[in-house]
């Protein structure tokens, strides 16, 4: 019994020193991120490899989620005579938590395991160690570039699941359920608000960047320099940034909608 | 060039270094010597600043490394080259940019003459038509070269060999033998090399340091030490298994491990 409660005293210490150790990191980070921005192709190069590579997966996905809303929607919607406000509700839905949040989730599962398995490989295989004898320092020339790439991609990546879901939607309310396309666009821009649901959309996932891309960083950076140090540190990324943006989702939704009222 | 004095250093409670003291003079090339795990590749990071000494001071050039803050330790390090016991290239370039990397990071220039200079690491090691090659497709011998090459990039005034001579072919280890004595002339630099390889290392340095439980147990030129009768350095150059170092780890009685002790008792 004592001892369970030792383990979890242990654990929660330990949890408390990692958030510690990743504030102090983040810090690092943004001290270190001139060569980021003054040698901006290091950071294009990064946005290719988490941004760019992840656009499948983020646009498919996208489409399809739209789709299951506008069927789901449409369902719902005809009980009461309002199948003509699908537009609206695919947007809203999309705009102000699915978008953000699913492209969140997919890109910690796409990008963010892929960063934290490239920054362990290289801790594991002295690769920055090497770089730091040659007197670079490897949170400038390797870690900030792919945060600030992360940053970057994540609201464009939101926005263009957002794109995709909406066309999902007309796919399925014009073309297969037969609701008039102007009818569909106009409730849907009369409804959609670009303050309070576009911006804050993107305020969202902007947040979700910075959160996916430190913890992804760290967890490489502070991976074990082994096979299983390296495993054990990917599913980390995955398992802390998907919790992280839930939790991040909810107080950013509790402020937002106060903003409303 | 690098004084280390009276150097005490542990990972945790286990120590690993116990009062090392020694000196290597500018322009010579010095072998550290010793088995696996008694603290050759620690003594090397504690000279390039990546450990700290908990006791004892370690002198590059006149600088106390242990209290220099991070822009006066990069700056030293600008002068110092390493080459990795594993090479540690960077897999996601190409040979040629891993050789050009801290010339592109440090210096402002030309291509042309980076290219210049990269081709002349390269050739220097017999690797020149790797340039295009990435990491991955080279043999560890190779790659080992490639990271030679690029530990003497920016001719630092001192170089550091982890394990250089492992994994190579003879004809490999001939020329890397070679190649570090005949650059640390060329350059005038002075060079550090932590390594097993008695035979080649007696062929190419200038000093011999030998450790053993994280003490410096013996010492001398290359002549000196081939006529030591010191038993630890005796035992290690002639490859002995009679001498102080025992093969076996410490653990319990073989007999005891495999239950044998008990069947025999009886009797």
């Amino acid at each position: 019994m004592i001892k369970s409660i030792q383990n979890l005293g242990r654990r929660g210490i330990e949890s408390i020193w990692r958030i510690g150790a990743m504030a102090r990191f983040f810090w690092m980070i943004l001290s270190a991120s001139g060569i980021s921005f003054r040698r901006f192709s290091l950071t294009i190069r990064e946005i290719y490899f988490a941004g760019v590579m992840s656009l499948v997966i983020i646009m498919v996905s996208g489409l399809f989620v739209g789709m299951v809303l506008g069927l789901q929607g449409f369902e719902t919607l005809q009980k009461y005579g309002a199948e003509e406000t699908m537009g609206v509700l695919v947007a809203l839905s999309l705009v102000r938590e699915l978008g953000p949040v699913v492209a969140a989730l997919l890109f910690a599962s796409r990008a963010g395991s892929a960063i934290t398995a490239e920054i362990g490989l290289m801790k594991a295989t002295e690769q920055l160690k090497a770089m730091d004898m040659m007197a670079i320092d490897p949170i400038a020339r390797v870690v900030a570039p792919r945060f600030w790439a992360g940053v970057i991609s994540m609201p464009l990546l939101a926005a263009l699941f957002s794109a995709m879901g909406v066309f999902g939607g007309y796919v399925v309310g014009v073309a297969l359920i037969d609701i008039d396309p102007g009818v569909f666009w106009s409730n849907m821009q009369s409804a959609v608000d670009f303050r309070y649901d576009v911006l804050n959309g993107f305020v969202k996932s902007f947040v979700f960047g910075i959160a996916v891309s430190i913890i992804a960083t760290f967890e490489g950076f502070d991976a074990e320099p082994t096979a299983e140090g390296v495993s054990r540190a990917t599913t980390r990324t995955v398992v802390t940034a998907a919790l992280t943006v839930l939790l991040l989702d909810l107080i950013l939704t509790a402020f937002m909608l106060r903003g409303v009222h | 060039m690098v004084e280390i004095d009276a150097v005490d250093f542990a990972y945790g409670k286990r120590a690993i270094l116990k009062g090392i003291s020694l000196s290597v003079p500018r322009g010579k090339v010095v072998a550290i010597m010793g088995g696996s795990g008694c603290g050759k590749t620690t003594l090397l990071r504690l000279i390039g600043g990546q450990l700290k000494a908990s006791r004892g001071r370690v002198m590059v050039n006149g600088e106390d490394v242990g209290t220099l803050d991070a822009e006066a330790m990069y700056a030293m390090r600008r002068k110092m080259g390493m080459l990795f016991q594993f090479g540690a290239l960077f897999t996601d370039m190409s040979v040629f940019d891993n050789i050009a990397f801290q010339l592109r990071e440090h210096t402002d220039l030309p291509e042309e003459m980076i290219r210049d200079l990269v081709l002349m690491k390269l050739d220097a090691v017999g690797l020149r038509g790797t340039a295009k090659l990435f990491p991955s497709e080279l043999s560890g011998g190779m790659a080992r070269r490639v990271a030679l090459a690029r530990a003497v990039a920016i001719d630092p005034m001192l170089i550091m060999y982890d394990e250089p001579f492992a994994g190579l072919d003879p004809i490999s280890l001939a020329v890397v033998g070679q190649t570090i004595r005949r650059l640390n002339d060329a350059l005038g630099a002075t060079s550090i090399l932590v390594t097993h390889d008695v035979v080649e290392s007696l062929q190419i340095v200038d000093y011999l340091y030998f450790i053993s439980d994280g003490r410096i147990v013996g010492s001398g030129t290359p002549d000196e030490i081939r006529g030591s009768t010191e038993p630890f350095i005796k035992q290690f150059v002639h490859a002995e298994l009679d001498g102080p170092t025992p093969f076996h780890y410490p653990a319990a009685s073989y007999a005891d491990e495999l239950g044998l002790a008990k069947r025999v008792r009886p009797q």
